[in-house]
Formats: C-alpha cells, sequence, structure tokens
C-alpha cells in the first residue's frame, strides 16, 4: 500500500497552462503514467493544453466542471501567489479530497483565510510551498525528481522539499526504496502537518519503517514526537530517523522559508532534536546520514 | 521587512490608534522644529534602529555610565543634549551584537504619565493558523522572561478569520489587561484596529510594549514594532518608502534585487544551496565538521542562470569568504543551469578561493560535465558529507 495516492488518483492541474505548471505535468504524465486528467483555466475552458511532446489534456472553465467531467480526486496548485489562495478556495468548494499547493510565496495571512475554510470542509490540503507527494511507481504530484525513487518499505514525510530528495536518494542507495515521500511545505500555516501523516505510515502495512525531516519554527516536531510517544505506549510503533535543520541558524532571522525563524525563544533545533530522541526516533546529526541511520533505526 | 518605531505609530494613527505626538529627527537640523510643535516639559528622546533593548543599551562612543538608547528631558535644553550625544553614535543592545547598530534617527515625543504598563501583541499563531493577540497585564519588560518565569500571566487570544475582532474578543482582552473605565472603553475601538491593520497590512508581528494605562485613565501605544510578511510585498507598493536600507546588510540589498534568500554570518564558508531546508542543512553539516559558513543562501527552485551568476558574485564579495561550497539537489533546478551560472560568475570574477561543488538530482550528467570540462580549478564532491568534509579540508587545510 502507498499513502494518499495510487494509480487511481487522478489529478486536475490549477495552472496548468503557466510555465511551471506545463513542464512539471509533462514530467507526471511520464512518470508510470501518472493520471492528469485536465487543466483549470477561468478564460481557457474548452481549449486544449498540448505538452512538448504532443500530450494533450482538456482544460476546464472551473475546477468543479473539471471534476465533473474527470472524475478528478485530487488537484495540484501551480497557480502563482497572488491567486493561490484562490485556486485551493475553488478546489475546496468543488470538494476535492486532495489538494496540493506547490506555490512558493503564498502571503501568511491568505492561509490563514484558506485553513479557516479547510477546517469546515472534508478535503485535505499539503503544502503550500512544498515539493508534492510521489508514490514509486504509481502516481507522482508535483516536482520531486521520479529518477531519485525507487519502490519500497520507507515512508518520507518533510517540511523541506530538497531534504525529501536527500532522504529519498539515501534510502534508495540503502536499498530499502519508498511507500510514499510527502513534503509537507514550510510554511507557518499551512494543510497537513506531520501529525496526520505519521499515523497514515503507521496504519500503512508496507510502510515498515519511517524518515520525519523536520526544521526550526513552530513547534510542530515537539508535537509529532509526543504523538509518536504516545503511540509507542499503546504498542504501535515502526523504526524512524529524524533530522532537523537549521542548528546553526541564528534566532530571529527567517531562513528562507516563511516558517524556518527561531523567535521568542520558540523553535530551536535542540528542543525539537530532544522531543524526538525521547520518543525513540534516531535523529541523525548530519544530512548525509539518513539513509545509514534509519539502517541503524532498522536493527534496532 | 521591519519599519522603525515611529513609523510603526504613524502607521497605527492611520487606523485611529492613540500615540502620542512625536516627530523623527533624521538630522540636527530636525531639532528646533520638534521641540516647538510639542507642549513639553516632559520629552523622551528614542533611538530608531531595528533592534530590541534600545532602553537598556549603551552607546560605544559615550562612557559607560552615560544614558541610554531611550532617554527622558524635562526641558528643551536637555533633549538638544540628548541628541547631540545620540545622533550619529553606535548604539550597542542586547539584539544588535557587540557590533552595535549605528542611530541615524531618533524619535521625539511628548511624554506620557504612565499608571501601568502591559504587553500586547497580535501574531500568526501556527498552531491554530489564526492571527491572535498575546496579552499580558507584565508590560514594559522582556515578555520572554515573562513567559518563562510566569506563563500564568500570559494570554492568548485567537480571532477567528471570519468575524474578525468580535465584541467578544474584546472582552477577553479587557479581561485578560484587568481594564476598567475609561481604558476599557478605549479597548472597545483599540483592539478591533490593531487586528484589522494587522490583517490588512499584512503584519507578520504588531508588539506594543508597553501598551499603557495612562493616569487619566486612558490607553496609549507608548512604543510599536511591526514586521511585514514578506510574501505579501507585491500588494503593499505604499510600505516601500518605509524600508530603511542603511539598517540592512549590503549583500542582503543586493540579493534582494534577485529574488535571492541571501542571510550573512560571520563564518568563512561561503554556500550556495537550493531549497531552504538544504541550505539550513547544509549550514549545519559545516558546523559539524568543524568551520562556520558564512551565509544562508537559498537559490529557490526555478533559477535562471544569470541569477546563479548573481548569487555567486554576492558570495565572493564578502571578504571573510575563504572558501565556497556549491551543493544543488535538482528537482525543478536544474544541474546544468547552476553549472552554466557558476561558470559564467568565475569567468567574470575569478575565482581566488577553493571551490567544491556538489551536484546531484535533474540533469547531474550534463551539469557534471560542464564543469569538468570548464578547466576550472573546482573540487568535486559526491555527496553531502564528502562536499562539507572536502571544503572544511580545503579551507582549514
Amino acid at each position: 500500500m502507498s499513502i494518499l495516492i495510487d494509480r487511481n488518483t487522478k489529478v486536475l492541474v490549477q495552472g496548468l497552462t503557466g510555465k511551471t505548471g506545463s513542464f512539471h505535468t509533462e514530467q507526471s504524465m511520464a512518470y508510470f503514467g501518472t493520471q492528469m486528467v485536465g487543466g483549470t483555466h477561468p478564460k481557457k475552458g474548452g481549449e486544449k493544453w498540448t505538452g512538448s511532446n504532443g500530450e494533450e489534456l482538456p482544460i476546464f472553465t472551473t475546477v468543479a466542471e473539471g471534476k465533473e467531467r474527470t472524475g478528478a480526486n485530487a488537484s495540484v496548485v501551480y497557480v502563482p501567489p497572488a491567486g493561490a489562495a484562490g485556486a485551493i478556495i475553488e478546489a475546496i468548494e468543488a470538494e476535492i479530497p486532495l489538494i496540493i499547493c506547490i506555490t512558493e510565496g503564498v502571503p501568511v495571512m491568505d492561509m490563514v483565510k484558506v485553513k479557516a475554510k479547510l477546517d469546515k470542509s472534508n478535503s485535505r490540503l499539503v503544502g503550500p510551498n512544498c515539493p508534492g507527494i510521489l508514490t514509486p511507481e504509481q502516481c507522482k504530484i508535483g516536482i520531486m525528481p521520479g529518477s531519485i525513487f525507487q519502490k519500497g518499505s520507507v515512508g518520507v514525510v518533510s517540511r523541506s522539499g530538497t531534504l525529501t530528495y536527500e532522504a529519498v536518494f539515501q534510502t534508495s542507495n540503502a536499498g530499502l526504496g519508498q511507500t510514499t515521500a510527502v513534503g509537507i511545505g514550510g510554511d507557518p500555516v499551512k494543510g497537513t502537518e506531520f501529525i496526520d501523516m505519521l499515523e497514515m505510515f503507521l496504519a500503512d502495512d508496507e510502510t515498515e519503517s519511517i524518515i520525519m525531516i523536520g526544521e526550526i519554527g513552530g513547534s510542530a516536531e515537539e508535537e509529532a514526537a509526543q504523538f509518536i510517544a504516545d503511540e509507542r505506549k499503546k504498542g504501535r510503533s515502526k523504526p524512524m530517523a529524524g533530522f532537523i535543520a537549521g542548528r546553526t541558524a541564528p534566532p530571529g532571522r527567517t531562513m528562507g522559508h516563511a516558517g524556518a525563524v527561531i523567535s521568542g525563544g520558540k523553535g530551536g533545533a535542540e528542543d525539537k532534536i530532544a522531543a524526538m530522541e525521547a520518543a525513540g526516533i534516531r535523529v541523525s546529526p548530519s544530512p548525509a546520514k539518513l539513509g545509514e541511520t534509519l539502517l541503524d533505526a532498522i536493527k534496532g | 521587512m521591519n519599519i522603525h518605531e515611529y513609523q510603526a505609530k504613524a502607521l497605527l494613527k492611520e487606523f485611529g490608534a492613540p500615540v502620542a505626538q512625536g516627530f523623527p529627527i533624521l538630522t540636527a537640523d530636525d531639532v528646533e522644529a520638534a521641540i516647538d510643535a510639542l507642549p513639553g516639559p516632559l520629552y523622551v528622546v528614542k533611538s530608531q534602529i531595528h533592534a530590541g533593548g534600545r532602553g537598556k543599551g549603551k552607546f560605544k562612543e559615550l562612557p559607560e555610565d552615560a544614558a541610554g538608547g531611550v532617554r527622558l528631558a524635562f526641558s528643551a535644553d536637555e533633549v538638544r543634549s540628548h541628541v547631540s550625544e545620540m545622533l550619529g553614535n553606535t548604539l550597542v543592545t542586547k539584539q544588535t551584537g557587540p557590533a552595535g547598530k549605528q542611530v541615524n534617527r531618533l524619535y521625539l515625543e511628548d511624554g506620557a504619565d504612565i499608571d501601568r504598563e502591559l504587553y500586547c501583541s497580535v501574531l500568526v499563531d501556527r498552531e491554530t493558523g489564526r492571527v491572535s493577540f498575546v496579552a499580558s497585564t507584565e508590560g514594559g519588560m522582556d515578555i520572554e522572561a515573562v513567559a518563562e518565569e510566569t506563563p500564568e500571566l500570559i494570554h492568548t487570544i485567537a480571532i477567528d478569520p471570519e468575524t474578525g475582532c468580535t465584541a467578544d474578543d474584546v472582552a477577553k482582552l479587557v479581561a485578560a489587561f484587568k481594564l476598567d473605565g475609561a481604558a476599557a472603553k478605549d479597548a472597545e475601538d483599540l483592539f478591533p484596529l490593531l487586528y484589522n491593520a494587522f490583517v490588512e497590512k499584512d503584519m507578520s508581528l504588531l508588539e506594543i510594549n508597553p501598551l499603557i494605562v495612562m493616569k487619566d485613565g486612558h490607553l496609549r501605544v507608548l512604543d510599536a514594532k511591526v514586521s511585514f510578511d514578506g510574501n505579501a510585498e507585491f500588494r503593499h507598493g505604499e510600505l516601500e518608502e518605509l524600508r530603511d536600507l542603511t539598517e540592512e546588510d549590503d549583500k542582503e540589498i543586493e540579493a534582494s534585487k534577485y529574488d535571492l534568500a541571501y542571510i550573512a554570518l560571520d563564518g568563512d564558508i561561503g554556500c550556495m544551496v537550493n531549497g531552504a531546508g538544504l541550505a539550513m542543512a547544509t549550514m549545519d553539516i559545516i558546523k559539524l565538521y568543524g568551520a562556520s559558513p558564512a551565509n544562508f543562501l537559498d537559490v529557490g527552485g526555478g533559477a535562471t542562470a544569470e541569477k546563479v551568476t548573481a548569487a555567486f558574485k554576492i558570495i565572493t564579495s564578502d571578504p571573510n569568504v575563504k572558501g565556497i561550497l556549491v551543493n544543488i539537489f535538482g528537482g525543478i533546478m536544474r544541474c546544468d543551469v547552476i553549472a552554466e551560472g557558476v561558470l559564467t560568475a568565475v569567468k567574470e570574477v575569478g575565482l581566488k578561493v577553493p571551490l567544491v561543488v556538489r551536484l546531484e538530482g535533474t540533469k547531474v550528467e550534463e551539469g557534471k560535465a560542464m564543469i569538468n570540462n570548464s578547466g576550472m580549478d573546482v573540487i568535486a564532491a559526491d555527496d553531502l558529507d564528502d562536499a562539507a568534509q572536502k571544503i572544511v579540508k580545503a579551507v582549514k587545510g
């Protein structure tokens, strides 16, 4: 099994006609035939999108129409920052079950509005500012490089895009492979936090071990560690390795991700690492040793 | 983006917040007009720098027992003498670091009769995803210390974005601050307007420490610190004029022109990385091997060769840089684009320090080939660990 997406996932692209949306839609289609079923554009409904290799997809005026016509059960948002929140809200209102927002730089206040709508809906949002989700040999939504993945047994969840790639690359090299990798994004207000993903990985039979990558800012890692510790007490656990980026970051400076900032004495790396280790997660001191650390955790 | 206290107060005043009358002093010539325009006899002279702890700060150029960066004056003459001591000198506070910050602007304000000092801030609480007020009766001091020692004195009130700050929310704030009489009445306007200012201007932090209850029973914003969400700059052209470039690092200003996330640090290994998480992790691993990063630099996902060239030039312009580590794991970012950008930069500005390049991901073979065939003196690395060890060895010998 995998989590969130598999070969039956049908994906609608919001922002298909832009450069980024086009490029990554082609990449997704080329990845084991991920079912990209159409795109949306308020003014180009009824037209066709043509990829650089001659791929064709229908364009719909609204997400609701696209969902109705294609049976899409997921959407991916590549819409630029100013319109990204509007696009997510449109997908929520169209009752798309899984919405993945890749867009980087969405204003925080826009996400506050999205979050309020999301809480009253049945949709799940992953992101924004995330690399997407990939289930090896089945489905790729977003911008992760498919070539580094290998079908296998590790569940990967990460706040950082490129560190997701490190974790995937290293677990592939270690011969473990992945069930699914999820980038939840680096923004302070986002759709999905670690705990939901960890719950899914714990429940998934094929996922035998988990890598969790956090970074400075906020307290989501501490809450996730508490969740893992509580589940362990109930007898539910899998070997886990972790990493926290930003150990050497100075307080008060936002490190690229709007969410990565140590402020008010909170969100520092050491507290997160201590909480994760106390929950039985092996925290790698180096981002280059994620695979090795997970192998050690599996050996026990 | 951060702004000065006097700018923050002017902004809040536009929304109707009660602030004292005051005037910025940018040069010594502004002093007389400011004194004439204020009623006196009590004045406050406040250093305007983007750092907290000004009151307890010390001026480097003045004797150890000289007054700090925020001073009371009881006459116009005293104002003049404070201004001449403060303007242009370097204020060191616990937030500026030992180098301190030059005080290029002062703010002269009408003094207030303080009865009580409160702490009030507005921020986005990431756990609830909502704009929240943080309220405490313990104002005027270091709020982090209050949070540490007496957490029960800090109240958090989350606001529903669909209703805004309601009468119910105001009642909770009035209770948290223990307000009554005229102050409770003022609160009915003040808290909703602070919330509206926060939302409309896309602030990331609005901190009023202290918010005061005056002897006449009314509320007043005595200090104000405002930061804005960088992601929302595109819809706030009106805020651009509030930016004070003298408060920013030259390299950071240059980087912002190219939309590069760059932060100057004090080490000697320059870093160019794609992705904020990997950029932080690269800093961490350099430290792990016993050296220090000179900067944080995320070239982003969709960088062009021109942007990479600009990034490389910014790194090499830092005289502290004794070696450079390029660490790229291409997803959107293509390794051949990185290679092209680096090669162009080296051609233009030369390469005077060791350069270690680690490429992985999209178009990695093409990128590696371009670097190998360039004849440039580049140390290739296989993975992140190898790259970090090689650059530390090259710099430390």
